[in-house]
Parts: structure tokens; C-alpha cells; sequence
């Protein structure tokens, strides 16, 4: 169906193919070795990345990958998508990549269980994939001839016209869907550090009655037991006068506030 | 330039993050793989854009436009993967994603169990539940 639909489309584009028969694959310009050049540096780093068992270096050959992205972009006179992807992938994203890669383990030196054991099986598939959509997108495109002269047709003064004249809508849902992400990593996040800080609370005086007493007053309704021990270090780095206070179970919820406001 | 380039440089980067999506066995080399295939996606957007944009007289810029909506919409999802891997990671002490296997449909007691493995389902429940799926 795709090799019918490519047939269609190179025989309803006859002006197309007449516009590049005149241009062979053998006698490239200079735009076409430049782009053949860097897109084999960003091929062989992103084969590097997937194939590499250090982990930080396949974050490292991914910053390669992707610079090498935005300057096929620049190259295909998308000078504003170059830039995006400069700041958003380069910048954020791999350094995303790098603190994730931190906080799950530390990867010094190699890992060998970096792949799977169906790493055959995927070769063959990831093979396969790439065979016949390169035969497909060579039989379908190959006449077509992209005209880089002229004004950029990625300029930002050409992207920012359409994307706010004609793309408003999804642009405006687009920044709700990075406010539900925000929200999100935050609440995904945010759920486990409150388990995991009651125990290890090592802040300075000044600043631990905001946290702590809503901490002292939520534990009392699960269980007593638990409830002293996160009232017995917040007693003890507040000013005196807290211990008496900390001992009940059921008294400290209302009382800390209170003498917190009363401080204040 | 010919169309045909951009086309097949994003084929292969396709590909090759195809490869390491299913290869891969840590949860943000996994990752990594997804950020080069919707690269890949961007690199054929945008190539058509400025083909587009040329011959066809088209103004819309469809293509430069769905790739910066496509370059967002991966930024949110990294962001939300990694929390989702660190998440992981904490409960059960690894990001292995071969030891996740809690959804497997396999009930054998010699299968693969992360640490912190909670109630396993036992053999009958695991018989409903396999007579169930496929009723």
C-alpha cells in the first residue's frame, strides 16, 4: 500500500521529477556533502549510544546525536527548530538524562547488563526496519528535489507568523499539557520524598517548626508508636520549653502550632 | 538537495533507537532510544516542511510547527519517564526493566523478582485470572 501510494505520488508529480532530473546522485553540491558529512557523525553516534555499555557515555553520544540534529536543521534552513533543539534537547533534556542516570545508580565504568538478552532478536528486527524503509523512502523520493535558495523557509520571523496565526489553538493546549506535566513529575516525585524525609531531617532550628508540626500532627491519627519519633527530634531542635509538650501523642498536634504562632 | 538524504538519515536514526528501545535494559537508556526516534520523526517533519513549503506554495508550516510541538511533548515526556524511573527505582531498588514484572502473565516460582517484591499471585488466582483474559 505504501509502495502504491509512493507510485501515486511520483506519477502525480511530474513537474517535481522534471525539476530533478537534471540533478544526479553523483554529482552532489556542497549542501548535500555537508549534510551527508554530519549525518554520518550523528548515525555513528547514535549507533554508539544504543550500543555502548558505559552509561554516562551514551548520554554523552546523545549530545552528539542531537547537535548533530540541529545542524541537518540548520542545514535545511530550519534555523528556529535548530535553536529549539540546541536549548530544549541539548541543554535540558540530556542533563535530565545525566541526573536521572545519577540519582538510579552510578554508572562508573562499564555495566554489562546494560542490554538484554533479546539483543539478537532486536538487531534483527531494527534491521529488518531499516531495510525496507530505506528502500521505500529511496523508491518514492528519490527525483524529488528540495530548493534551499531563496529565503529560509524555517526562519524565525516565517515560523513565529504561522505558529501564532495559524497553529494558536494547539499552542495554547500545548502549554496546558506542560502544566499537567509540570504538576505531574511534581506529584510523582513529591510522594515518596515525604516518606523518605520524616527520618532524616537535619535542618537548621530556624526553619524546621513550618515543616515539622503538620508532620507531628498528621502521624497521632495513624499510629501513637510513630508519632514520638518525629515529635522527639522536632522537639529537640526547637527552643526549650517543647519537650513537656512532645510526650502526649494526642496534645502536640494542637499545641506546637500554637506556640509556633505564639513565637511568631 | 535531494529529499532522499534527510529521508534516509531519518529511517536510520528511527531504527537505531528502534534497536536500542528493544535491546536496552536500563529504564533511561530506554528513554534515550525514544528521545533519537522522535528526533528521527523530527527530521522527516521538518525536511518535508521545507519541501513543502517550496513547491507546493503551502504557508501553513505545518511541518516546523508540529516540531516544535513535537520537541515539547517530548521535553514533558522525559520529565514525566524519569520521575516514573526514579519512582520506580526507589520502591523497588532497581531500574531494570527486565525485573519489572509484576504485569507478566508467567507464574512460575523460579521467575525473575525485583527486591521488595510485594503478594505474588498463587497459582489458581493466576489460573483465573489467565482463564479470564482469555475468555
Amino acid at each position: 500500500m505504501t509502495l502504491a501510494a509512493a507510485a501515486g505520488l511520483l506519477g502525480s508529480g511530474p513537474t517535481f521529477t522534471a525539476a530533478a532530473e537534471t540533478r544526479g546522485f553523483l554529482s552532489p553540491t556542497g549542501v548535500e556533502i555537508a549534510f551527508l558529512l554530519v549525518g554520518l557523525v550523528t548515525f555513528g553516534a547514535a549507533i554508539v549510544t544504543v550500543t555502548t555499555r558505559q552509561l554516562v557515555h551514551a548520554a554523552l553520544w546523545l549530545v552528539v546525536a542531537l547537535g548533530g540534529l540541529a545542524v541537518e536543521y540548520l542545514l535545511l534552513t530550519a534555523e528556529f527548530i535548530a535553536w529549539v533543539q540546541v536549548l530544549i534537547y541539548v541543554g535540558s533534556v540530556v542533563v535530565l538524562l545525566l541526573f536521572g542516570l545519577m540519582l538510579t545508580r552510578a554508572p562508573i565504568g562499564r555495566s554489562p547488563d546494560a542490554d538484554s538478552g533479546n539483543r539478537w532478536a532486536a538487531l534483527t528486527v531494527a534491521v529488518a526496519a531499516a531495510a525496507a524503509l530505506v528502500w521505500v523512502v529511496v523508491d518514492a523520493f528519490r527525483t524529488i528535489w528540495i530548493d534551499l535558495d531563496g529565503p529560509a523557509a524555517g526562519s524565525t520571523e516565517a515560523t513565529g507568523a504561522s505558529l501564532f496565526q495559524n497553529w494558536v489553538l494547539p499552542f495554547e493546549a500545548l502549554s496546558v499539557l506542560l502544566l499537567a506535566a509540570l504538576v505531574g513529575a511534581i506529584v510523582l516525585s513529591r510522594k515518596a520524598k515525604a516518606e523518605a524525609a520524616p527520618p532524616a531531617e537535619p535542618t537548621p532550628p530556624k526553619s524546621t517548626p513550618a515543616p515539622s508540626p503538620p508532620a507531628a500532627s498528621t502521624k497521632p491519627g495513624s499510629s501513637p508508636a510513630a508519632s514520638t519519633k518525629p515529635g522527639n527530634p522536632s522537639a529537640a531542635s526547637t527552643p526549650p520549653g517543647n519537650p513537656p509538650a512532645g510526650s502526649p501523642p494526642a496534645t502536640s498536634g494542637p499545641a506546637a502550632p500554637s506556640e509556633q504562632e505564639g513565637t511568631r | 538537495m535531494h529529499l532522499a538524504y534527510p529521508a534516509v538519515l531519518s529511517a536510520l536514526l528511527f531504527c537505531t533507537g528502534l534497536y536500542g528501545v528493544l535491546a536496552r535494559r536500563n529504564a533511561i537508556l530506554v528513554l534515550m532510544s525514544v528521545e533519537l526516534m522522535l528526533n528521527a520523526v523530527n527530521l522527516n517533519l521538518v525536511a518535508f516542511d521545507v519541501w513543502l513549503s517550496r513547491t507546493a506554495e503551502e504557508t501553513l508550516h505545518s511541518g516546523q510547527a508540529l516540531t516544535l510541538f513535537t520537541i515539547a511533548i517530548a521535553a514533558a515526556e522525559i520529565g514525566i519517564g524519569l520521575a516514573i524511573v526514579l519512582a520506580v527505582h526507589r520502591n523497588r531498588g532497581t531500574s531494570d526493566i527486565d525485573k519489572l514484572r509484576d504485569t507478566a502473565e508467567r507464574h512460575d516460582p523460579d521467575g525473575p523478582d525485583g527486591p521488595g517484591h510485594d503478594a505474588r499471585t498463587s497459582g489458581p488466582a493466576g489460573e483465573a485470572q489467565k482463564a479470564e483474559a482469555t475468555a
